[in-house]
Order: structure tokens, then C-alpha cells, then sequence
């Protein structure tokens, strides 16, 4: 989790109980990270916003059958993606994918990585380019699986395809950002290749 | 064995989800090209997940747009359900004097036939 998100069995509990408190402190505590996925999913702000209303929304009503066998925020992951998923289908229809703007990315607690703030943040903000910049399809399945760490079986699931269509788009996802983060090690690497081949 | 042939067994093998069999491992372990490509992917999987630790801040008003959403929902869930708690009385008194008004009838038609039957005697 982006922040420390303590145990939330306890509001989850009473939430389901019909503690509407208890479901707004939730709210209060995953919003951001709900956020950040449903961003990352849609690569728009305004469709990220409308994606986590909708989620929370979901998440309200259906919390009655929410078991608890798996965590809540896992469960919120897969409505929110389920969701910008429904909601990217939609949009599609109406207007192509446009081209995505940066937006600003906030650390929650810069101070407790300091890798990430020197060569790791060149880097992540190269990754975050090279996300948005790849087809929504695509950037669904590597974000939910190599970022939140959603099964195949979830994804596919949650996205409306085949556990083995998740995993075509996964590879083509990984080979398309590795294509861009790695252009001139990966061409260097192949002539030295050809040259250890020789 | 050629690179093709590897390259898309490569991401699975840096996710630790699925293992080299000994002749590709064998392939890697002479191939430049293809030991480049298993780092980057190692690298790549690394920095995606540590864009977990990432938190996208989102303009002011979201969190008041999600609670006053679910307070409406609440609110409607509400309603909805005196509704129904009211539809479920009201069923079931009109239930209630349909059958009283049944029991009224039968017993109204009982007392006609006795008193056509003393009346025949």
C-alpha cells in the first residue's frame, strides 16, 4: 500500500453492520490509493474522479456481501478496476483515446525510499510516461498485475477477458514498456549479441 | 534455440512465475541479447512495483464528492426500505381484511342456509 493503511477489519465489520461512520472513515482512509489505481487505469483525472465515485458507490452497496476472505482494499481494487474498466468501454464509444497529459504524482512519504529520489525517481517517471502512454488494455493488465499484484484470474475476471488473453496483454505490456524504458541498452545488448553469436 | 523462441518465456522467468527449462537456460546462459532483456525485465518488474509506494494526490472536493454520493445512497436505502417496511403493512392489512371479509361471508352464508333450512321444516 502506497500509505500505511492499518487493519481495517474492525471498520469493515461495522460498516457492514450499517455503521455509516465506519464506512466513511474507510472512505476516508483508501480514497487516495483508489485514486491513484483508478488514475493509473484511466490516465485522466476527471475520469479517474467519476471512476472512484462510482467504485465507492459499488462498494456500499455490496458491502453486505463482501466475505471478508480476501482484504478489503483487494476488494476495492477489483471493483475500481472493474469499474474503469466499464468506464473506458464506455468512453471509447464516444471519443478516441486521447493523448494523456503528465499529472503530478505525490509521494505519500518521499523520505522513507531515498533511492527512489535519485536515480529511481528518473526512472519512475519515465515508467509513468511510458504507462500512460501505452493502450488502455494493455496498461490495465501490467498495472494491476505487476503494480498491485491482482492474480490473472482477478484481472481477467474484473476486465470482462480470458485468464489467457491477461496473459497475452500482460507480455506484450512488460516487451512494450521494456522496448521504451531500455532502447539503446537493449540495442547494444542485441549487437553484442550478434557479435558473441559470431 | 533461437531468441524468438525465449523471448517471451523471459518476463515470466523475472516475475519468478514460471522456471527456464534447461535448454533455454542454456541458450540465456550463451546469449548476450536474451541476459539483457531477463535484467531489464527484472529492472522494469522492480520499478513497477515500487510505484506502489506512489500516491496520486487528487484536486481538492473528491473526498466530499464520495461521502456526499454514499449519504445520498444511504438515504435512499433508507427510504427504500420504510418503503417497503410500509408496503410489506400494507399488503399485509389488505390481506387481513380480505380474509376477515371471507370469514364474514362464509359465516353470513352458513346463518342464510340454517335459517332457509328452519324455514323449510
Amino acid at each position: 500500500m502506497p500509505q500505511e493503511i492499518g487493519d481495517l477489519t474492525e471498520l469493515v465489520t461495522a460498516a457492514r453492520d450499517g455503521d455509516h461512520q465506519a464506512f466513511e472513515e474507510l472512505v476516508r482512509v483508501t480514497y487516495q490509493d483508489t485514486y491513484t489505481l483508478a488514475y493509473r487505469l484511466t490516465g485522466d483525472e476527471e475520469d479517474a474522479r467519476d471512476v472512484v465515485q462510482e467504485s465507492y458507490l459499488r462498494a456500499f452497496k455490496g458491502l453486505k456481501r463482501f466475505r471478508g476472505d480476501a482484504q478489503f482494499t483487494t476488494w476495492l481494487y477489483r471493483i475500481t478496476a472493474n469499474c474503469a474498466s466499464t468506464h473506458l468501454g464506455r468512453r471509447s464509444k464516444h471519443r478516441h483515446d486521447e493523448l494523456l497529459e503528465d499529472a503530478p504524482l505525490a509521494d505519500a512519504d518521499p523520505t522513507h525510499d531515498p533511492q527512489m529520489r535519485t536515480e529511481g525517481n528518473a526512472t519512475r517517471t519515465r515508467l509513468n510516461a511510458a504507462l500512460r502512454d501505452l493502450p488502455p488494455r494493455l496498461r490495465a493488465v501490467v498495472v494491476l498485475r505487476d503494480v498491485y499484484d491482482l492474480p490473472h484470474e482477478a484481472i481477467a475476471a474484473e476486465l470482462g477477458i480470458s485468464e489467457s488473453a491477461a496473459k497475452v496483454r500482460l507480455h506484450r505490456a512488460r516487451k512494450e514498456l521494456r522496448e521504451t524504458l531500455f532502447p539503446l541498452r537493449g540495442e547494444e545488448a542485441h549487437e553484442e549479441g550478434d557479435r558473441h553469436a559470431v | 534455440m533461437r531468441c524468438e523462441d525465449v523471448a517471451d518465456l523471459l518476463s515470466d522467468a523475472a516475475d519468478g512465475s514460471a522456471t527456464l527449462d534447461r535448454a533455454t537456460r542454456r541458450h540465456v546462459d550463451r546469449c548476450l541479447r536474451c541476459q539483457a532483456e531477463l535484467v531489464q525485465y527484472r529492472k522494469l518488474l522492480r520499478a513497477l512495483h515500487t510505484l506502489r509506494t506512489e500516491v496520486l494526490v487528487p484536486a481538492p472536493g473528491l473526498l466530499s464528492d464520495i461521502l456526499a454520493t454514499i449519504e445520498e445512497a444511504g438515504e435512499r436505502q433508507a427510504v427504500r426500505s420504510i418503503l417497503r417496511g410500509r408496503r410489506v403493512a400494507y399488503v399485509g392489512g389488505i390481506a387481513a381484511a380480505t380474509a376477515a371479509g371471507a370469514a364474514g361471508a362464509i359465516l353470513f352464508a352458513n346463518r342464510v342456509r340454517k335459517s332457509k333450512v328452519r324455514l323449510a321444516g
